[in-house]
């Protein structure tokens, strides 16, 4: 295993989030924690209690999940397509590395800093709502399972696109949709018996209920359920992967 | 250890728009040679390059990087090779150092400070190290280029059209950089559209044109066997049409008639040249001066790529 060009690019990808500091780690944070002041600290405290829960400490797991998957998807996304556009990729593709240690070293990075976001909105909330985290090591291993799988959707993502309009068309107008739509703001069990149905159809729907259980033991769906979901979308991503490097798909000629 | 360090056989490449790019490519580099290859644009340089370095897979044929298949042993072939590409591409917003030293790492070498030093000051580099590569000038950025694709120390350098858009003095300071890393004993795949370039460079010179190697050959083999050597006469009086005696020589008149041209074989042991002189004494044609010269490799190439 090429160990040296997997540090290379998990460092040289990690080194572009700490040159935009701002951009990359503040902005994602500052704008969650917006979200807690409105809905938690002000909004909330006027309304009821969720399965027990107070709105406040009920809607953190949903908007860390909504950070975490744009996120991961995003980072994942300019990581590789940056290449792609600048024409850098010819170092890639030229180096003797193979695809599993490319994958590791920008999936890597993008799951690297898109846990630290998550870990910094976790502790803002902590300034605006008081909750607790029933199962903490569940609760990482939602955050990190999240945060590679989609990294790897994202991964995907910038080589099939083919211009930065593409690149943010997955996050804006199908994840961020599916995240408000899977539970983030409610239970689906508030939902009428038909939209509860369909709303089961959303995968994301299983990220925020399995990463509210880690945190206070409820849960939509059941938390199994949700850790196989989060297994199938990796499988299903890392399968696109092993197709794309194989046939060179937008990479390769 | 083989005298080729680079062996390509029956190599093609159909791209999936149905362009046949490289056509049963046959070819062997030799171990510490500065190889040109010359071939007008879209011959498939750059085609062959990229499938030599892992870029572009070829359709069929096979490549051996110092005895290693560059598909099925990519990890040692590949790490053989830098490459110089033909398009300034790097990350505007990174440091020169950054850079250099991120090529190296992804092609599996250690960190080494002196080493990545050395190669920036051979590159007058150093002083530059901290700066993003958005502030340098397009001479500095294909110089960073270059330290990049030589970051790992490679045994073999392609450098693909180094010298384009460079200015003189930089194209001079860099024919110097090829000529220091020869010496050193990389073996340098050069293609240029600068054939003075090829003449001052090469030690053997390769033509590819609509995607087959029309010829290779040791540079000057290759303009002895395909150069033409003329003599060049300038006349007393101009004329205007040569007489019958001279029809079954290779001559011509140019410039108002001014200068007559003759057109003989080096290689040949009776080039005709004193025959001619004494059929012009007897037909009273006078002339005042007499030179010779030698085809370029610019017109050897042009009249190859031409017969095409």
């Amino acid at each position: 295993m090429n160990l040296h060009a997997i540090k290379a690019i998990y460092f040289f990808e990690m080194s572009r989030t700490l040159r935009t500091l701002m951009q990359s780690i503040a902005s994602p944070v500052l704008s969650t924690s917006l979200y807690f002041i409105v809905f938690g600290a002000a909004i909330g405290s006027r309304m009821g209690d969720i399965d027990g829960v107070s709105y406040g400490e009920f809607i953190i797991p949903g908007l860390i999940m909504l950070s975490l998957l744009n996120e991961s998807i995003s980072n994942a996304s300019f990581g590789i397509y940056m290449p792609k556009f600048t024409g850098t990729i010819y170092e890639l593709l030229s180096a003797p590395i193979n695809a599993f240690e490319i994958i590791i070293g920008f999936v890597g990075a993008a799951t690297t800093k898109s846990v630290i976001i998550g870990v910094l909105i976790l502790l803002t909330a902590k300034l605006f709502v008081d909750y607790e985290v029933t199962h903490p090591v569940y609760m990482c291993c939602f955050l990190f399972l999240t945060a590679s799988s989609f990294s790897l959707f994202g991964f995907i993502l910038g080589i099939w696109a083919d211009s930065f309009e593409r690149l943010q068309i997955v996050p804006m107008m199908i994840i961020t949709p599916l995240t408000f739509l899977g539970g983030s703001f409610y239970s689906i069990k508030m939902l009428p018996e038909f939209w509860q149905t369909l709303t089961l159809f959303n995968p994301v729907v299983y990220l925020i209920s399995g990463f509210r259980w880690s945190f206070y033991g409820i849960a939509d769906v059941n938390v199994g359920v949700s850790l196989f979901m989060i297994l199938i979308f990796k499988l299903i991503c890392l399968t696109v992967i092993y197709w794309i490097f194989k046939k060179g798909y937008r990479i390769k000629e | 250890m083989t005298n080729s360090i680079i062996q390509i056989n029956s190599l093609n490449k159909i791209y999936s728009s149905g362009l046949s790019a490289l056509k049963d490519i046959n070819l062997n580099i030799k171990r510490g040679e500065l190889f040109a290859l010359l071939g007008p644009n879209g011959a498939g340089k750059t085609t062959l390059i990229n499938i030599i370095c892992g870029i572009i897979n070829p359709t069929s044929g096979q490549i051996l990087i110092d005895g290693w298949d560059n598909i099925k042993a990519f990890r040692e072939a590949r790490s053989l090779v830098g490459l110089v590409p033909q398009e300034i591409s790097t990350d505007m917003f990174e440091t020169v150092l950054h850079t250099v030293n991120f090529s190296r790492g992804l092609f599996g070498k250690a960190p080494a400070p002196d080493y990545i030093e050395q190669v920036l000051c051979a590159l007058s580099l150093w002083e530059k190290k901290d700066n993003k590569l958005l502030t340098l000038s397009g001479g500095m950025k294909r110089r960073v280029m270059i330290a990049k694709a030589l970051a790992h120390e490679p045994k073999i350098l392609f450098l693909d059209e180094p010298t384009a858009g460079v200015d003189v003095e930089l194209r001079q300071d860099m024919w110097n950089r090829m000529k220091d890393l020869k010496d050193q004993g990389v073996t340098i795949i050069l293609t240029t559209h600068y054939i003075e370039e090829a003449e001052q460079m090469a030690d053997r010179i390769g033509v590819i044109d609509h995607g087959q190697i029309i010829v290779v050959d040791e540079k000057e083999a290759l303009m002895k066997k395909l150069g033409k050597k003329q003599l060049l006469l300038t006349l007393q009086m101009p004329m205007q049409q040569l007489p019958d005696s001279l029809k079954g020589y290779e001559l011509e008149l140019i410039h108002d008639g001014n200068e007559m041209v003759y057109t003989f074989n080096s290689q040949q042991v009776d080039t005709g040249i004193a025959q001619l002189l004494k059929k012009l004494d007897e037909a009273d044609i006078a002339f005042r001066d007499m030179k010779t010269s030698e085809s370029s490799l610019e017109e050897i190439f042009v009249n190859l790529v031409k017969k095409q």
